[in-house]
């Protein structure tokens, strides 16, 4: 090896070489077609970037980074594995582990620099540490709600808002204090601890239903703290990475928050304080129509169009493989078979389109809800299966509505709708659906994943 | 090399633009292999962690740089697996049918 390759301009090449693998990376995501592309061009990039990174002289002892290396690549591999229902706890976990790197390491750098960090130094470091340790508390709760070890129900106090925003901002006049005084290191633990604490309690008063939003949420974090990282380490390659990761969770989040018609600045700082809905169990059992499988399968069968309307609630039954039997049944028949799929769908952005992916759903079936919404006053029929608010037409026309104003399907637009539902419980905001008491609604009682299986066998395209 | 703190606020800038426009025209399709990957990107602080912990300085920032090679080595790993697995699956109903 020749001293010129650890030289500090042949790492900074090796670098650039890596950003530019990172933005095409992205930049191939755009369609399915390429998106595989997309990770070999990142897996390049980050290849050379630890590889370029190795070569740097500062380094006097391997050891420990080779011991790391191995450790965390075993930890990742079952990481990688997991069952695509639980993508979401593992990828707020990945935000968890993300932020934890980038707070250990703000924490270090301080200890070998302090007490003489410039102001500026100083301010990235402590927003580096701030983000990063309110984003791993805050990551390894929603990943608990989300893994269901943790009660999904929001826990609420009176004055919960004032707590929490008093604790950032005690965290922030730390910050600020040592900015002015780097010398008064012992004030360094108590700016560490306190966004901590300030994680956990900015996930507990939010519930199952807005995790899309705030998984999105600590994405955009942890992007920006790791930017902040790359500000104290002179890092443009780590700046570049954190800058796009903020910028991709804060789109993700802004689109999750308007999907769910929430302002934006209630999404800037979590879901705090958002009302919560009270459960009208007043509710008058008023008529509905019910219908069998043999009834439902013959109206599909008979149907031209039939849009399909997927939520959590297919997922959680494991029906997606039936649906994709219904699917084929029907396509045999010469049924145009399309799904609508809601941003909020799944438990984070673009889950239920993963899920059906798997399930062997060509993704050209997959429209999302602008492109969706036309189609509906054209189809025969519109099949709910799990899902809930998403459709439920107050949130169109009832000002009086919890749900008002937050974009829905149009299903009730279809000439007949269906409903796949265990029971007339209300969904996960305890808000009455009206499209259940429709003329041209057939509710379908029971399981989905066997009911589905019963419309498949009704229409003789079974597989077993 | 000391860079310019302007300079890198330049840079953070520009790459903020660069991801708006970039991510804004990917399909919601793929948001959450997006997630994955983005995840797994972030996960460069890796080298930030490999310099601090074979630099040696100090027995604390050695250990938790080692601590945080961990924690980010297995967010890359995990991290790009799960992308290409969930991007397998994603098939057009394409000519053959």
């Amino acid at each position: 090896m020749t001293a010129w390759l650890g030289t500090d301009t042949f790492i900074e090449i090796i670098y650039l070489v890596a950003t530019a693998l990172f933005i095409m990376a992205l930049v191939w995501m755009r369609t399915p077609a390429t998106a595989r592309r997309g990770v070999r061009a990142g897996e390049i990039g980050m290849l050379l970037a630890i590889g370029g990174t190795l070569l740097n002289h500062n380094i006097i002892e391997y050891k420990w980074i080779a011991i790391a290396l191995v450790l965390g690549s075993l930890i990742g591999v079952p990481l990688g594995m997991v069952h695509m229902t639980a993508v979401p706890q593992r990828t707020a976990l990945s935000h968890a582990f993300g932020a934890f790197c980038v707070t250990l390491v703000g924490t270090a750098e301080f200890y070998l620099r302090a007490p003489n960090v410039p102001p500026f130094m100083m301010s990235v470091l402590a927003m580096e540490v701030i983000l990063g340790a309110l984003t791993f508390t805050g990551s390894l709760m929603a990943a608990g709600k989300l893994q269901e070890i943790l009660p999904q129900r929001p826990i609420t106090y009176k004055g919960q808002n004032l707590v929490n925003l008093s604790l950032l901002a005690i965290a922030i006049a730390i910050a600020a204090y040592l900015v002015h005084d780097p010398s008064r290191v012992h004030l360094f633990p108590l700016m560490l601890i306190i966004p901590v604490f300030f994680g956990v309690l900015m996930i507990i008063p939010i519930g199952g239903a807005d995790m899309p939003t705030v998984i999105s949420l600590l994405n955009s974090y942890a992007g920006l703290s790791a930017a902040a990282m790359g500000f104290v380490l002179d890092s443009k390659l780590l700046i570049i990475a954190g800058a796009l990761d903020g910028a991709s969770g804060f789109i993700l989040s802004v689109n999750m928050s308007k999907a769910m018609n929430r302002s934006f600045s209630n999404v800037l700082f979590g879901a705090f304080g958002q009302e919560q809905v009270a459960s009208t169990t007043a509710q008058q059992a008023r008529p509905v129509r019910s219908a069998s499988a043999e009834e439902a399968a013959a109206i599909l069968g008979a149907a031209n169009k039939v849009i399909v309307v997927p939520g959590y609630g297919m997922a959680v039954a494991q029906a997606q493989h039936k649906v994709r039997e219904l699917y084929d049944a029907l396509s045999k028949r010469g049924v145009d078979v399309k799904f609508a799929i809601h941003p909020v769908a799944g438990r984070m952005p673009g889950h239920m389109n993963v899920l059906l992916a798997e399930a062997d759903i060509p993704y050209d079936k997959l429209l999302d809800m602008d492109e969706v919404n036309d189609e509906f006053p054209q189809a025969d029929v519109a099949l709910v299966i799990g899902a809930n608010d998403v459709t439920n037409p107050a949130a169109r026309n009832d000002h009086s509505s919890p749900i008002y104003g937050m974009p829905i399907l149009d299903v009730d637009k279809a000439r007949t709708v269906m409903v796949i539902k265990r029971s007339m419980s209300p969904g996960f905001a305890g808000i009455d659906n009206p499209l259940y008491y429709l003329d041209k609604t057939l509710m379908l009682f029971g399981d989905a994943k066997s009911f589905v299986g019963a419309i498949v066998r009704e229409l003789g395209g079974s597989h077993n | 090399m000391k860079m310019d703190l302007l300079t890198s606020l330049y840079v953070f800038m520009l790459a903020a633009f660069i991801g708006f426009e970039v991510i804004r025209q990917i399909s919601p399709l793929l948001h959450t292999p997006l997630m994955s990957l983005t995840n797994a990107l972030d996960a460069i602080a890796v080298v930030g962690a490999i310099i601090l912990t074979g630099e040696h300085r100090s027995t604390l920032s050695t250990i938790l740089g080692a601590l945080a090679i961990v924690a980010a080595t297995s967010n890359v790993v995990g991290g790009f697996l799960i992308t290409d697995r969930m991007l397998k699956m994603f098939k057009t109903s394409g000519p053959k049918k």
